[in-house]
């Protein structure tokens, strides 16, 4: 594992299903990404990203192979110690966002602060910094359901980072917004949201935003078929 | 820092904040509760007014027939047994007690149903406490002691001096008394002295109704109670006579098994109506808890949330429930000076009992669910 690496997969396969229902979803993939880059992992669907994003993160567990996050072997990690891994060292925006509907905009934020038991007046306090990072301080009292979708994108991306993750993972993070939404997102999380200690993997089909790639890893049928560098993004 | 208290503080906001479903929820316990406490309030009411004259009277044994089984459907005895009674080693004292129902005729001329308790003459053992007149002038000519309970009225409301015909003999109060507990039957009480309520009662060959006994000691009863058994009679604490009164009116009558069925059926809809309402809850939010579960939240700070979530709802609506119910009780009895139900630690204790049912099964189905959701799940959508 390079000294930069935040994060090194080692021919990882998973597989669903036994005898002839079996399908193998990944096919020993091996990667890495580092500090301060943003990886993106693209490929049509069905080709296994999902799959690789749930087992890199410490979600789905591989037949084989093993996941490296900051010199820690995750899968030989028991639940207790994944919950840790991921509530500490990784943060997560869902495509379809999941915050919860009934609580203010500001709770949703402060959910990985209030897991890492912290005192709520001062998860709150902290939960309002995050939101004025990603620009709703204004709407911290609001519910989900009154901002629009980029704005409820940038809730998720807030408490994405409340936790002050080392490794974000982003799942199809356009999927539900315009294209000029989805971008402005997407430029937003860049120049704002990656730095020298935090390595970014996004999971998406939408071309529109490659531009802000560090690296692109193209994934067909579970495997590995290449990777593209943006010259234009390097450092 | 303080563990888990934000998890909780986010567990009830999540539920507090979805207003419907809180609100069906609360709604469906509360409901349960008052229907549930209601019933056992009434069947309480009932089992304590069935046991009335044995709390009234107060004697700490009371002898009567085997098959006696409810202090109403009293069976004479022979005299012999009082004096039987009086023998037995360890008895303080014995007195006769006449317990019967007598047609009492009004001044307006209407008929009227009375329950009459003969005292014995000389001892007056088992008297009631006094309200108005001295109970010595119950060995007046006629003399009869009205009880002033919730059946006072249906006497016409007597007072000291009123007259009113039993058997087509004069009978006057000279007193009016109070009793603890008013009678199952709805008829009003009279007392007087065994030996009148024998002359004016039509009655059988026999006309002890009961033997009261006051042991020496506590330690005496139980050869007591061998001693009368070896006269084919039977000898019983009152905590015993209440409870076979309490047995008569659970298991032998219609009484028990309607309530307590009743008492299911309500227990049922609180049952599945915050089941079901729970549920409803937890799967519109499973996507929400799996996504918890990705960013990091452990199984059993899920299933804390959970039981927060179930158990405090539970507690609210069972205090809304109790409320609500012990509100009727006021009301009714207020209005309705028959009405029997009456609120018990037992019953309280119960109800809670059963909501916590109602809780722990809510919980048991929400956290099943969530403990089932996998993260992957929520990036697969």
């Amino acid at each position: 594992m390079s000294e930069t690496a935040i994060i090194r997969a080692t021919n990882l396969v998973k597989w669903f299903g036994e005898g002839e229902a079996r399908t193998v979803a990944v096919k020993h993939v091996s990667f890495e990404a580092s500090y301060g880059e943003m990886l993106y992992i693209v490929g049509p669907s069905g080709s296994g990203k999902t799959t690789l994003l749930s087992i890199i993160s410490g979600i789905l567990r591989p037949n084989e192979g093993s996941v490296v996050v900051e010199n820690q072997d995750i899968w030989k990690m028991n639940d207790d110690e994944l919950a840790d891994l991921r509530l500490n060292k990784i943060g997560f925006v869902f495509q379809d966002y999941h915050l919860f509907p009934r609580l203010t905009t500001v709770e949703n934020v402060a959910i990985p602060l209030i897991l890492k038991k912290m005192e709520w007046n001062q998860a709150m306090k902290l939960a309002r910094d995050y939101l004025d990072i990603v620009g709703l301080k204004d709407r911290a009292e609001l519910q989900p359901v009154k901002l629009s979708g980029g704005e409820q994108q940038r809730v998720a991306i807030a408490r994405a980072i409340a936790g002050k993750p080392d490794l974000l993972i982003f799942d199809e993070p356009t999927a539900s917004l315009d294209g000029d939404t989805g971008r402005k997102i997407v430029e937003f999380v860049k120049s704002n949201i990656l730095n020298e200690k935090r390595a970014i993997i996004i999971v998406t089909h939408d071309s529109r935003i490659y531009e802000f790639a560090d690296r692109i890893m193209k994934m067909e049928d579970g495997k590995i078929v290449g990777y593209e560098t943006n010259h234009f993004n390097e450092k | 820092m303080k563990p888990l208290s934000g998890i909780y503080r986010i567990a009830l906001k999540l539920l507090m904040n979805d207003k419907s479903k809180f609100t069906a929820l609360l709604v469906g316990i509360t409901f349960a509760v008052f229907l549930m406490v209601m019933m056992m309030s009434m069947f309480s009411g009932i089992l304590a007014r069935s046991c009335a004259p044995v709390y009234n009277i107060g004697a700490k044994v009371w002898v009567m027939d085997p098959a006696v089984n409810n202090t109403n459907s009293s069976i004479p005895m022979p005299d012999y047994i009082l004096s039987a009674s009086r023998s037995i080693p360890g008895v303080k004292y014995a007195v006769p007690l006449y317990f019967g129902s007598a047609l009492l005729k009004l001044k307006d001329g209407t008929y009227q149903a009375a329950t009459v308790v003969g005292l014995d003459d000389s001892t007056l053992f088992g008297r009631p406490e006094m309200i108005e007149g001295r109970i010595e002038d119950i060995f007046a000519e006629n003399a009869f002691v009205v009880v002033k309970d919730a059946e006072f009225a249906k006497l016409e409301n007597p007072k000291i001096g009123t007259e009113f015909e039993i058997n087509d003999n004069r009978a006057t109060v000279v007193g009016i008394a109070k009793a603890a507990s008013s009678g199952l039957f709805g008829v009003p009480t009279l007392y007087t002295t065994y030996n009148r309520a024998i002359t004016y009662i039509p009655s059988a060959r026999f006309t002890t109704s009961y033997v009261l006994i006051e042991p020496k000691s506590e330690a005496d009863v139980p050869g007591i109670q061998r001693a009368i058994a070896k006269l084919g009679y039977e000898a019983l604490t009152r905590d015993q006579f209440v409870k076979k009164v309490a047995n008569f009116y659970t298991f032998k009558t219609g009484v028990g098994m309607n309530i307590m069925m009743m008492t299911a059926i309500s227990f049922v809809v609180g049952l599945s109506i915050s089941g079901q309402t729970f549920y409803t809850f937890i799967l519109e939010n499973i996507g929400k808890f799996g996504a918890m579960k990705a960013i990091g939240a452990k199984g059993n700070e899920l299933i804390a949330m959970i039981l927060a979530q179930a158990f405090v709802t539970s507690l609210i609506g069972y205090g809304l429930g109790v409320g609500a119910a012990s509100t009727f009780i006021i009301i009714a009895k207020w209005r309705i000076p028959d009405y029997a139900a009456q609120l018990t630690n037992q019953t309280l204790g119960l109800a809670l009992v059963m909501v916590m049912i109602i809780a722990g099964f809510s919980s048991y189905i929400g956290v099943r669910k969530v403990l089932q959701i996998q993260p992957f799940d929520i990036f697969r959508g």
